[in-house]
């Protein structure tokens, strides 16, 4: 199993070069032209991308966090979130290189196989940084009103951490 | 939304800053997180152009149509208005085969493209449009069958069985797409009604 992982990209780059291969297309001009429209949304992601980092920079380096993660440990009680792997939850929204570092500090301190632990790999398994995504997603098209999709995405990461701290206790893993 | 939320992230981690003496941290802070921001960019630039590359071979041989095939069925119940041989739909059963495999580097670039069709078929260029938002909701609940980062993390902090987390993973991840969707769904229903009726 830990083999297949690391086979996943260059076989899905194999079977995209060989399909078109096949189909007798000129890959590599295909290549090119789809690649040369790639920088155009790049620079188009940096003004949005930029407020997200300073923002999620100020708070962790603030200290803001940490208050933010003490506000919520009685919420982490009722929900059965391990109260060292509340942090991660306050963070997995927001940071994605945050959280990743978070998870290392839990898988340290507390072993992979620790229900800290395990608890935090599932929850990382299963999010992704919602700010994020809707940063991203949006800022590439330019889109400015958002609607209701982050109170819906907060909703589904929360759903996520109470769901994951449950099913590593059904699952017994 | 994204305002008001940005807007309080900046004035707490200030005033906790005051409080607790951080100010120093705070500056620097600031100032590293402006070219944090540029070289994240930067990053992802070159995942983008390569990704565009490769799905512009993927979709002139046809293999993404094969792919939007398979998926249809799935996909038909979260976005039913969709054309399930339209371009979008295509663009959207890559990203979500990317995610699938745990391929997070190039879920984002793949999803960029569909949101880029998403925008075409908008009709108020600045606001989302509902399927976007189930599109993004759909993201941020990422559903991965093989979790490969987190597996690997835990294989090198000496897990006897690093995959044993994927069932949990799974149901979590099926638990937050379906209540993400539902409040999303519903969310856009009654704006839509409250709309109609004014």
């Amino acid at each position: 199993m830990e083999k297949i992982t690391s086979y996943i990209l260059p076989v899905i780059t194999a079977v995209i070069v060989i399909f078109g291969f096949a189909k007798g297309l000129k890959v590599f001009d295909c290549f090119v032209t789809g690649a040369s429209r790639g920088l155009q949304s790049a620079v188009k992601l940096l003004p949005p991308l930029m407020g997200l980092v300073v923002g999620v920079t100020m708070l962790r380096q603030s200290g803001a966090l940490e208050v933010i993660t003490k506000m919520l440990l009685p919420l982490a009680k009722l929900t059965g979130i391990p109260s060292d792997v509340l942090p991660l939850t306050v963070l997995s929204p927001i940071s994605g290189s945050g959280s990743l570092t978070m998870f290392e500090q839990i898988l340290k301190n507390f072993g992979p196989d620790s229900v800290e632990g395990r608890v935090a790999s599932v929850i990382m398994g299963s999010t992704e940084t919602t700010f994020y995504a809707v940063t991203v997603y949006y800022g590439s098209v330019g889109i400015r009103k958002s609607g209701c999709t982050v109170p819906a995405a907060l909703l589904a990461d929360m759903t996520s951490f109470i769901v994951s701290a449950m099913s590593v206790s059904v699952f017994d893993i | 939304m994204i305002n008001y939320i940005w807007s309080a992230m900046i004035i707490f981690s200030v005033i906790t800053a005051f409080f607790t003496g951080s100010t120093d941290a705070l500056t620097s802070a600031i100032i590293s997180s402006a070219s944090d921001a540029v070289s994240l960019c930067i990053r992802l630039g070159g995942t983008i152009c390569l990704w565009g590359g490769l799905m512009e071979i993927a979709e002139k041989s046809g293999l993404t149509g094969a792919v939007c095939r398979l998926l249809s069925p799935f996909l038909k119940i979260i976005f039913p208005k969709m054309n399930m041989k339209g371009a979008t739909a295509k663009a959207i059963s890559m990203n979500v085969t990317a995610n699938l495999l745990g391929l997070g580097n190039a879920a984002t670039p793949l999803g960029l493209e569909a949101m880029k069709r998403l925008q075409s078929e908008n009709s108020s260029k600045d606001k989302a449009s509902s399927d976007m938002i189930k599109f993004v909701v759909m993201n941020s609940a990422a559903f991965h069958l093989i979790p490969t980062t987190v597996a690997a993390m835990r294989q090198d902090y000496g897990s006897k069985n690093p995959f044993d987390i994927m069932p949990a993973s799974w149901v979590s991840s099926a638990f937050a797409l379906v209540v993400g969707l539902t409040a999303a769904t519903v969310i856009i229903r009654i704006s839509e009604v409250i709309k109609w009726k004014k």
